[in-house]
């Protein structure tokens, strides 16, 4: 495979921002720290972040709450509204910021999903994304009549069938559905809405489409899987990568393999959008910027949670054990770890982990809460500097195409981005690498992505209105 | 804000003519482990204010209601017309805007087939309004209860806590296969319906008031001896929980359901149909006697509107296609001013379907809602919650220990 050609970025860096609403990330202990449930929080990081010309505006979904040793867990931040209807909210108080909504596969219906994801698309005037996740695990199917499990391998068979299922669902109104006068006949042409069959190992349904498209076509697919089944699945179906890979040499690579993958799935190397996660802890020098980074990750990991995050891999208490002292020397009691549910990490051997993990943290001279700060990092350190600096940084990025964006995850709500957009866009804007205003008028547009491949009828091909016309639109 | 007609102060309404006081009787469905014997014993206080409830679907209840809008037929489907007739709604001084919903394409009318889903349409409008209730239609049979309840507890985030749940079991073939399912049995309807609402107010108390402590000596975010499983096993599915959403602001959001549809004691409002005015009185009595805390009676109204009287437009709707609909007036402000006020003798207020809204709304605005508080029967605003709003008070938690 040739990775000599200039990568896919377009010279420029964009910015998403993600509520989390449950994690250990998000510094809950400081009276700047605001509610994660009252709407205004919502409103505030969504109009701060358009203001800052952001892209998109990502909401998670967890749908069972965390448990930690058979309890339920009680050290981090948790409870958060439903993603679409909160963003039906925040899409009647802003105008230009995609609305992401992050939706499992596993325990929903297409017929369902897909309605609500057309129906936030057209509230929104084509600002609608999903960020596509699945499930494998029988614990959070307690809480859904479908009840039990997938197994693991069979996620994405079931996802790639919802995602399949859906598209068709958004495709099955033809255009000019609707009426155009007062006078026509029907308010909905005749036969203008294609009923979607589907009969597989995943789903046996049929659904006729309750809505039109909204301007954007489709709402944009977002996706997180970084196995290699997981980025299969990203450069089949998805119009952006919600990546790990953030440090610029592992970004690079990320992208090459990203657009190898794409090219070999059929699509134009630049169809597969990649915004890594990311925190930025910004200051007026490098020595604020450090300082208040220190003062974080001291936030983010306290003592019990350090000692909690051990816990659910030794699967007992450890509160014996001295968060600043070094990491048990006593062994697991399970076989294999057994993180806090909802956690992405299981079935490695306990034992083992355990034994490299002593070995590391005495290497480095950590204690158990240094440890645990530094391996709870999902990114490496974060992007931490000085206002300039760091606009450097992202400068480097943009020019080595490394990423079409960040999604930035604020260690702070409802406050974590004013700093970014006061200090950071400004810079970014001086260099030429951020937008200064919207390009577009949906969130398509203002991505830079290419409309959906669609397949419906047509009611203007000129054939009758029956026929199937394959419509594709290479920009 | 809304502002009462210049020299007219609220008065109040003489309760003891338009609503007396009822001491309500619940039997306790759930299992003797849960305490509802709190519910059980408290008597709901008086309603301060006859309720006048507005349904907001499409462009209004009348299948060739799109034929008179004030928008081209494509414009519907958008932020744009929820926010005109949102706000309108609330200006007008409605205390609340019901969304219908539909699970299926109705491709049989000639009618609007397209429908935005109905909790977002609601939670759209929650930033835009102040006082007005925001309840959509959600049905039962075929839906997630997780989701249901998750959703709708989330609308009453976004709405400060004037949101409710219009139940809904629609036993609809086409909805059922298209989540690959197959109708129920028409005797499993309603306890299906009855085992969703359970659940979703079980999920709703799982979390107690107060559960997010923020304890920063000992690191501690939830208390989770707070927290509850709601461990609801139905007949066709069960759910563990907790909720991943703290208890609504209201504690349990108002829920309305059609009259009989749910045991009395799920509902908080029931919605009595008849097929003509004159039933209204009677079906209204049986739902308060059934035990449902408060009454609204179902009527469809047609308002003489730009010197044409009610009749000749309902003519002109009929001749595109005919409105089935239910107990309907068609007539003068006037005449329904007079009507209502003998209604909420025997309800709590009514839910408004008007034919076309962007005729029947400004008259129903500049007519009718104005008269009924000049008539002392409709307040302004007469509660900051939809809860309050109907005089319901915010129920204890099944699960504290008191």
């Amino acid at each position: 495979m040739s990775t000599h050609h200039r990568p896919a970025g377009n010279g420029q860096i964009q910015f998403g921002v993600f509520f989390q609403g449950v994690n250990h990330t998000t510094v809950w202990k400081t009276p700047e720290s605001g509610s994660q449930t009252d709407f205004e929080s919502f409103r505030r990081v969504a109009q701060t972040a358009e203001r800052g010309l952001f892209s998109a505006f990502f909401l998670g979904e967890g749908l069972r709450l965390r448990e930690h040793l058979g309890r339920i867990h009680d050290l981090d931040v948790a409870g958060r509204p439903d993603a679409q209807t909160a963003l039906a909210a925040l899409a009647a108080v802003t105008t230009n910021i995609g609305l992401v909504a992050t939706q499992n596969t596993t325990y929903n219906d297409p017929a369902d999903l897909a309605h609500r994801l057309a129906s936030l698309d057209l509230l929104s005037g084509g600002r609608a994304a999903w960020n596509i996740v699945t499930t494998d695990n029988a614990w959070t199917g307690a809480n859904f009549r479908r009840g039990g499990f997938l197994k693991h391998e069979d996620r994405y068979i079931r996802a790639e069938a919802f995602v399949q299922t859906a598209k068709a669902i958004w495709d099955s109104w033809a255009d000019g559905a609707i009426a155009g006068s007062r006078d026509a006949g029907r308010w909905l042409a005749d036969g203008s809405a294609a009923p979607v069959r589907r009969k597989d190992a995943s789903f046996d349904v049929e659904i006729t489409g309750r809505l039109p498209r909204s301007s954007q076509q489709h709402p944009v697919l977002f996706q997180a899987g970084d196995s290699a089944d997981g980025r299969d699945f990203a450069v089949r179906n998805a119009d952006v990568i919600f990546s790990r890979h953030a440090e610029l040499e592992d970004a690079k690579k990320f992208r090459e393999d990203i657009v190898a993958r794409t090219l070999k799935a059929g699509r134009p190397a630049d169809d597969v959008k990649i915004f890594p996660g990311q925190e930025f802890i910004l200051g007026a020098t490098e020595a604020e910027a450090e300082e208040k980074h220190q003062w974080v990750r001291e936030q983010q990991v306290g003592p019990e949670t350090a000692i909690a995050y051990l816990e659910q891999f030794w699967g007992r208490t450890l509160n014996e054990y001295d968060p600043d002292g070094p990491l048990p020397e006593t062994d697991p009691i399970v076989d294999v770890t057994n993180p806090t549910r909802g956690n992405a990490f299981h079935g490695a051997s306990a034992k083992e982990l355990a034994a490299q993990w002593r070995a590391e943290a005495k290497d480095k001279g950590q204690s158990i809460r240094q440890f645990v700060a530094a391996r709870s990092r999902l990114n490496g350190r974060g992007l931490v500097g000085s206002y300039d600096g760091i606009a450097d940084k992202l400068a480097e990025y943009a020019h080595a195409g490394a990423v079409d964006g960040f999604n930035i995850t604020p260690w702070i709500v409802p406050g974590g981005l004013d700093e970014i957009v006061n200090e950071l866009v400004p810079r970014l804007q001086d260099r030429g690498v951020y937008r200064t205003e919207y390009e577009g008028t949906n969130l398509r547009e203002n991505l830079g992505l290419r409309a959906p491949l669609t397949r419906r009828a047509s009611l203007n091909s000129g054939r009758n209105g029956a026929g199937l016309t394959e419509s594709q639109n290479v920009a | 804000m809304l502002r009462q007609p210049s020299g007219i102060l609220w008065r109040g309404a003489p309760e003891t003519d338009l609503a007396a006081p009822r001491q309500v009787n619940v039997v306790p469905a759930a299992p003797a482990a849960l305490k509802k014997e709190t519910m059980a014993s408290t008597p709901v206080p008086e309603l301060r204010s006859k309720i006048v409830a507005l349904e907001l679907d499409g462009d209004g209840a009348h299948p060739a209601a799109w034929r008179r809008a004030s928008h081209l037929p494509g414009a519907l489907l958008g932020g744009g017309r929820i926010r005109e007739t949102a706000q309108a709604a609330e200006i007008a001084g409605f205390h609340l805007a019901t969304f219908r919903d539909s699970r299926v394409l109705d491709a049989g009318s000639t009618g609007i087939a397209g429908r935005i889903d109905a909790v977002q349409r609601a939670a759209f409008a929650a930033p835009l309004t102040r006082s007005l209730g925001l309840v959509p239609e959600v049905g039962t049979l075929f839906t997630e209860p997780f989701h249901v309840a998750t959703q709708l507890a989330s609308l009453d985030y976004s709405s400060h806590g004037r949101a409710g749940w219009l139940v809904s079991a629609a036993n609809e073939p086409a909805e059922a296969r298209s989540v690959g399912r197959q109708a129920l049995a028409e005797a499993d309807v309603l306890a299906e319906a009855a085992d969703v609402v359970e659940a979703g107010r079980r999920l709703w108390d799982s979390w107690e008031d107060g559960a997010v402590i923020r304890d920063a000596a000992t690191g501690r975010y939830l208390d989770r001896d707070k927290l509850h499983y709601a461990d609801f096993e139905g007949e066709r599915f069960s759910v563990k929980g907790p909720s991943i959403i703290p208890r609504p602001l209201q504690g349990q959001l108002v829920v309305f359901a059609p009259a009989g549809l749910i045991p009395a004691v799920e509902a908080d409002v029931a919605l009595a149909a008849a097929g003509t005015v004159d039933g209204l009185a009677a079906a209204a009595a049986a739902a308060a006697a059934a035990g449902t805390p408060r009454t609204l009676v179902e009527l469809d109204v047609v308002l003489d509107s730009r010197g044409q009287p009610a009749a000749e437009r309902l003519a002109e709707l009929d001749a595109f296609e005919r409105w089935q609909g239910g107990a309907r007036y068609a007539g003068s402000a006037a005449g329904l001013v007079e009507l209502l006020v003998e209604l909420f003798r025997a309800a709590d207020g009514v839910r408004l379907h008007p034919a076309v809204l962007d005729i029947d709304l400004p008259e129903l605005a500049a007519q009718v809602l104005p008269e009924l508080r000049r008539a002392g029967v409709a307040a302004p605003r007469p509660g900051t919650t939809l809860r309050e709003t109907f005089g319901l008070p915010r129920p204890a938690n099944r699960y504290a220990v008191a």
